[in-house]
């Protein structure tokens, strides 16, 4: 792509072979990002896969080892530093030690690209100031000294010293990690509501896999030498693609849902467990916990405890979507119960169970084989333990 | 507030320091030697020409090692940082003593600008080594450690060139590397004043850099600052400053320390536009405070003025590190 082409006009932001690393040394070659104004784009990775090193180069805190990078159409490399201050703000994993700082006065800061020669806030930057501590609701920090808050309070303040530089780029580095769930869900919400209305672009990285499908809208993927994805979150998620990147070989990542799973029991079934509706999830994962291998069956592969079943079962009998549980499914899973020590059925009352698998309950009563409710199951587990 | 104690504190003291002595001079004396009335010639004599230029010496040069402190502490985001500990005095010394036996050795005596010069040769040549060492390790009383091992190094060169150089100037040279103000000239008040009032107002200036500065050198350089430039900058003010006072008065310890954090908890604050003043005027202070029980304390032998900033500096120095070190508990 030529220099100063058409796509600058287009995009509000782009990497063209931009090429980062350490002390001179390349570690990602060849990265181009490009993405609109107001646009979200997460970068993801396993741990140092270099996206604190891509953010660290856009940011000028590393030196470009080749390409460029343009804001604007402009090169950030050539503009002056000042002026850039004004457009870009920056969340840093570093951690800050001030002495004898406020909050007010750590988010205060934000503002020194707008304060005259001796850097006093005006009334108007007060009120900047005042406004983003609402924003992100942390107007009862305001007093408080920044070293005696919680690192997750520290990660609210550090975000509202980013807004109140009133960027129009935000970077920001694994800028949830301290936070818990309510709170990194009004951290991205606000950071989605500021690229709605005001056009802020913003470029992270994000641990949660799951949120950043949900906010981005663009994503890239990170793996040592070179860029693996860079497409909209449908273009990445495809199912197995983050197992590979992360190179998952415990548990598993459900893409369509962002559930995770932690790594099924192998070996002979103990237990065949008759489930289906959602019922059995929970049930899954409790045998999981304790070590138990079961099969389950006969469950339609768009039943909602299939995807769980599917990745914790040592062994699942199904049918596929829409079709009824045929002839071949039943005798496998009689076959199943056969070598099993017992049933589980976690649907609750008889009436919603289908015939079909009802005739899988009697057939195990009419071998000889417990048929128990989950309750029952566990209770005879503790007490044989 | 904070700084109406302070000047209250400067006024008093200063008139301590113009009264008390070996020959206490009354201060109705005092009163009249400055209107112009009558007043003993040799109180006349005492008081100009001795106690007034050493205590402007003392507010001048004590003002200008907190503020070199402060630097420091700055740079270095280490609040044990300080002229002394870095070495930086102790560098300013041995060029100085260097140059002096040189000079000496043709006959020749060295002005107040020429001292200047070799102190300021001095501690930036300290400097580089400290800076050498502060890329190397992080840790911050490591630096400190390499520091003070610096200024050992110094210090016995200069002992080594003090003891073998043969001329009865050395005596002063002794006196001067033990840290005095004593001998002070109005010719070197005017001198330090004009070098140290015109650092002062340039580091005055740097308050807004200093202060994004204080947050990180990356948030910093992403809030505008150029951080190369200023991180040089901020080196070679903190070096003038210490050097003139090394060149006047000979090293001087703790109180580039000490009155930094003193000031900083009298104020509850670390805003550089706070600081920098209220840094000059303590230093100015306590070097007053220090001075004068160096005079008076075992009077007519006077002490060094080490030997009382490290009385009152070195504790400050131990509730520093002792906070700090609850500070990691929690």
């Amino acid at each position: 792509m030529a220099q100063g082409a058409a796509p600058h006009d287009k995009y509000y932001f782009t990497a063209e072979k931009m090429t980062v690393g350490y002390d001179g040394v390349p570690l990602i070659e060849n990265i181009d990002i490009e993405i609109a104004k107001g646009e979200i784009l997460t970068l993801i990775g396993p741990n140092g896969a270099g996206k604190s090193t891509i953010l660290k180069t856009i940011t000028k805190q590393l030196s470009l080892l080749g390409g460029a990078v343009y804001l604007n159409g402009e090169d950030i490399h050539k503009v002056n530093q000042k002026e850039l201050a004004k457009q870009i703000a920056v969340m840093l994993t570093e951690r800050i030690r001030p002495e004898l700082m406020t909050c007010e006065d750590v988010v205060g800061t934000g503002r020194y690209p707008y304060t005259g020669s001796l850097g006093l806030l005006t009334e108007e930057d007060e009120a900047v100031v005042k406004r983003t501590m609402e924003l992100v609701r942390i107007s009862e920090l305001a007093d408080r000294d920044f070293m005696a808050i919680s690192d997750g309070q520290r990660q609210r303040v550090m975000l509202a010293r980013a807004i109140c530089q009133e960027p129009e780029l935000m970077i920001l580095d694994e800028p949830t990690s301290f936070l818990d769930i309510r709170y990194k869900l009004e951290f991205l919400n606000i950071l989605q509501e500021m690229s709605r209305k005001q056009g802020m672009t913003v470029v992270m990285s994000l641990h949660e896999l799951d949120l950043a499908e949900r906010i981005s809208d663009k994503i890239l993927c990170v793996r040592g030498k070179t860029i693996d994805r860079f497409g909209t979150p449908d273009e990445v998620f495809e199912p197995g693609y983050i197992d590979s990147l992360y190179e998952l070989t415990v548990g598993s990542y459900d893409a369509s849902s962002g559930r995770v799973e932690l790594p099924r029991i192998e070996g002979e079934p103990e237990v065949f467990v008759i489930s289906g509706n959602g019922t059995g999830t929970s049930f899954f994962r409790q045998l999981q916990r304790l070590s138990v291998p079961f099969a389950t069956g006969i469950l339609s592969q768009n039943d909602i405890d299939y995807p769980v079943a599917s990745v914790l079962a040592a062994n699942v009998i199904s049918v596929p979507a829409f079709t009824f549980f045929g002839e071949g499914e039943l005798a496998q899973a009689r076959a199943q119960i056969d070598s099993c020590g017992c049933v589980v059925i976690t649907l609750g009352s008889e009436a919603t169970i289908p015939h079909e698998l009802n005739s899988l309950l009697e057939y195990a009563a009419g071998i000889g084989k417990q048929v128990l409710s989950p309750g029952e199951y566990l209770a005879q587990r503790a007490a044989q333990a | 507030m904070s700084f109406i104690i302070l000047g209250v504190l400067l006024i008093v003291f200063m008139i301590l320091n113009i009264v008390k002595g070996s020959v206490d001079v009354p201060f109705s004396d005092v009163i009249a030697i400055f209107s112009g009335g009558d007043a003993n010639e040799v109180s006349r004599q005492i008081v100009l020409s001795m106690r007034m230029p050493r205590a402007l010496a003392a507010v001048l040069l004590g003002g200008a090692l907190a503020l070199s402190g402060y630097l420091l502490q700055t740079f270095f985001h280490n609040p044990l940082a300080g002229p002394f500990v870095l070495g930086i005095s102790s560098g300013a010394k041995l060029i100085v003593a260097i140059t002096m036996v040189f000079f000496l050795g043709f006959g020749i005596k060295m002005g107040s600008i020429a001292m200047i010069v070799a102190a300021f040769i001095g501690s930036m040549i300290a400097m580089g080594f400290v800076l050498l060492i502060s890329k190397r390790v992080n840790n911050m009383s490591m630096l400190i450690v390499a520091g003070i091992m610096v200024g050992y190094i110094c210090s016995a060169i200069t002992e080594f060139i003090v003891t073998f150089a043969d001329d009865s100037d050395i005596v002063n040279l002794h006196n001067w590397s033990l840290g005095s103000f004593s001998g002070t000239t109005w010719d070197n008040v005017g001198v330090m004043a004009v070098i140290v009032i015109i650092t002062t107002i340039f580091v005055f200036l740097l308050s807004k850099p200093i202060s994004a500065y204080q947050l990180s050198e990356t948030y910093a350089a992403n809030m505008g600052v150029n951080v190369k430039a200023f991180r040089a900058i901020l080196v070679l003010l903190s070096s003038l400053l210490s050097a003139c006072v090394t060149a006047f008065a000979g090293p001087i310890s703790f109180v580039g320390i000490a009155v930094p954090q003193i000031v900083k908890n009298l104020f509850k604050s670390s805003k550089p536009l706070l600081m920098i003043p209220a840094c000059f005027v303590g230093g100015g202070v306590f070097c007053l405070l220090c001075d004068l029980l160096a005079r008076i304390a075992f009077a007519p032998t006077e002490l060094s003025i080490s030997t009382v900033t490290a009385v009152f500096g070195a504790p400050v120095v131990i509730a520093v590190m002792l906070r700090r070190r609850a500070g990691k508990m929690d």
